[in-house]
């Protein structure tokens, strides 16, 4: 995700310790060949599988709401759980210490948030897309193509941060080209979702997320057997090696409005990725909805309380030194760690879990930004809500294979590119365009489609606009001597403007018809009568 | 609403209530102001548990850095607990919502007529 490449600053924190271990990481590893294609090949007889059972557009959007919660919540922690933030927090601890910590507990927040507030309405009021349950009582057209903007312009900056992100890793790992680690991730990820629609990218990231788990766990169990098993004894070699500063908060966090702002786009983007909100389509109810959230909650809870441990212990075992010789941004800690206490095989499991991450996170995503299009734009815009099943379908594969090529070209295109804030970006607009009008749709009856248009296009083009002119792209990547704006995460700024937008202009264009059926659409949320 | 429902709700028949009849009984509105005060309630406990967190490392660093252990630093219990706090607040919901909100929407669904 947004993990600041380390600076140049952080060698000079490096105490000098010769880094003694060394790595074959970017040589080819046959382990790690190996492992890659048994996971290829094991998904690859689930997507067959999961073919036959995927016909309807309600299979191939929602697996035809036949997952269970406990499916749902392995599948959901597979998608939110990218190798970003399994390589990339890892790193952050390795490298910049207690901050990485700070990091991990923002990643977490957000799912109490998305209890509370949308998961059970979400699945009650909506069909495929996060999309239905904004337009349910307002007018299909305006608020569709507003909420397909919101929603594709999301999952497009996640794709592209996810596929840059995957080029490096799988070219640093497998010492594959990074053009060809491209177009086999665009493929493999093409064949489960075209072919075996949602069911077979639940599988994938139910699989994803097991090995990850395994993985993880796996590191952090070898790597305090090390310390006696004692974390006392981790942090005390991590305090005479870096000095007590690693262990204490550092330049993370400085001004608390800016930390605010980071925090409030980690908690609520969530509740407006798309591809997380379509996860509740594929439970038979609101109760399973709620269930697979506490599941998914406590997967990924424990995967951030484990993962700053395999960071320290990476620190001490591997060393900074050799961390960043590697990676400047720390990447490879992990795989490096892994590499120290389990050699080659050990090292090509970890690769083969991380590419396997990163499958299934651009699977979930690519299904998610056809189905915007699809099933928002196809169906209710151009058809006007009435296609035939199979010309849904057809539309809905059509749109798989062309955000998969899109993803392909977009990924070797932005090669190279400091691509780190279009995680931040996607929050951002996820947080400010799709969150807010999802929230007043369900919780105020006197939304109206001009306030859900108005609420989506502002947060669109506010956080846009202001992460532009921040210092993270004007200074960072356009390499401009001062920003425009200070704040480097816009979400204070752009999600309560979004909010307001949505408030004011309801205000000034009442809707009678919207106003009378939130009394009917109440039936439907709190008691899920009529839900599909 | 300008729906002629009588305020019914009280000792109602199984399965003949209209949908205005139940949206308008005390015992449907009841369960929209729980089910919204305990999302409110859920919400304010993660905002003073994350935000205090992320405040008091802006404002004071130096209250996480403080040692705990002949090492340690009380900042890592603390991050620690953000975590399991916020699983526990996921966890007290579904904790009431399965043994409070479930079984009275499966008797306010029982009264629907069909």
């Amino acid at each position: 995700m947004n993990l600041p490449a380390a600076p140049a600053l952080l060698s000079s924190l490096v105490l000098g310790q010769a880094p003694t271990p060394t790595t074959k990481i970017g040589q080819t590893n046959v382990t790690s060949i190996l492992f890659f294609f048994l996971i290829v090949v094991v998904t690859l007889i689930i997507t067959y599988w999961a073919a036959k059972r995927t016909k309807t557009s309600s299979e191939f959007y929602a697996a035809g709401r036949s997952v269970s919660a406990l499916q749902n919540g392995l599948a959901l922690a597979g998608d939110y759980m990218s190798a970003a933030s399994f390589l990339g927090i890892s790193g952050m601890v390795a490298l910049r210490g207690y901050d990485g910590m700070i990091y991990a507990t923002g990643w977490l927040v957000g799912w109490p948030a998305l209890m509370f507030l949308i998961a059970e309405p979400l699945r009650n009021l909506g069909k495929y897309t996060f999309a239905d349950v904004v337009a349910f009582r307002l007018q299909q057209r305006p608020v569709r193509i507003a909420a397909a903007i919101g929603g594709i312009t999301t999952v497009l900056f996640y794709t592209i941060a996810q596929m840059v992100g995957s080029g490096s890793l799988v070219k640093l790992m497998f010492g594959i080209p990074y053009e060809l680690a491209e177009i086999i991730v665009g493929a493999v990820m093409l064949a489960y979702v075209l072919f075996g629609g949602m069911l077979a990218t639940t599988w994938v990231q139910i699989i994803k997320a097991g090995l990850l788990l395994i993985g993880v766990t796996l590191l952090t169990v070898l790597a305090l057997a090390q310390f006696n098993f004692s974390p006392a004894e981790l942090y005390a070699k991590v305090s005479t090696s870096y000095g007590q500063a690693a262990l204490q908060p550092g330049g993370l966090i400085k001004d608390p409005v800016e930390a605010v702002s980071l925090g409030l786009a980690l908690m609520f983007g969530l509740l407006g990725l798309p591809h997380i909100l379509m996860r509740f389509y594929t439970v038979p109810d609101a109760k399973a909805a709620r269930k697979s959230v506490l599941y998914a909650t406590g997967l990924i809870g424990y995967f951030y309380i484990i993962i700053p441990i395999v960071g320290f212990a990476s620190s001490v075992l591997v060393s900074r030194a050799l961390i960043s010789q590697i990676d400047k941004g720390g990447n490879m800690a992990s795989p490096l760690l892994a590499e120290f206490l389990g050699g080659e095989a050990f090292l090509g499991f970890i690769a083969a879990v991380a590419f396997a991450t990163i499958l299934a996170v651009v699977a979930g995503l690519t299904l998610a930004g056809a189905s915007a299009y699809s099933h928002d734009i196809y169906v209710h815009v151009i058809k006007g809500g009435k296609a035939t099943e199979q010309e849904e379908v057809r539309a809905a594969k059509i749109a798989t294979f062309v955000f998969g090529i899109v993803a392909v070209l977009l990924g070797i295109l932005f090669k190279g590119q400091n691509v780190a804030f279009m995680v931040g970006l996607a929050f951002s607009i996820a947080a400010s365009a799709n969150f807010p009008a999802l929230l007043l749709s369900i919780t105020w009856k006197g939304f109206t489609t001009g306030g859900a248009v108005a609420s989506i296009l502002v947060g669109v083009v506010l956080s846009a606009g202001m992460i532009i002119v921040s210092p993270t792209v004007w200074v960072d990547v356009f390499h401009n001597k001062t920003a425009l704006i200070g704040l480097k995460n816009p979400c204070i700024i752009s999600m309560t403007a979004a909010f307001l937008a949505g408030w004011l202009v309801s205000l000034m264009t009442p809707d009678k018809a919207a106003q009378e059926k939130f009394e009917d659409e109440k039936l439907r949320t709190y008691l899920g009568v009529g839900a599909e | 609403m300008a729906h002629a429902a009588p305020a019914g709700g009280s000792s109602p028949t199984k399965g003949t209530q209209s949908a205005h009849q139940v949206l308008e009984s005390p015992s449907f509105k009841h369960l929209v102001g729980r089910r919204a005060l305990v999302s409110f309630v859920g919400i304010v406990l993660l905002f003073i548990t994350y935000y205090g967190y992320v405040v008091l490392i802006g404002a004071s660093p130096q209250t996480l850095a403080q040692k705990i252990g002949e090492y340690t630093t009380l900042g890592i219990p603390v991050g620690v607990a953000v975590i399991v706090i916020a699983f526990v607040l996921t966890a007290a919901y579904v904790v009431w919502a399965n043994q409070s909100y479930d079984p009275e929407v499966q008797r306010l669904k029982s009264e629907l007529k069909h």
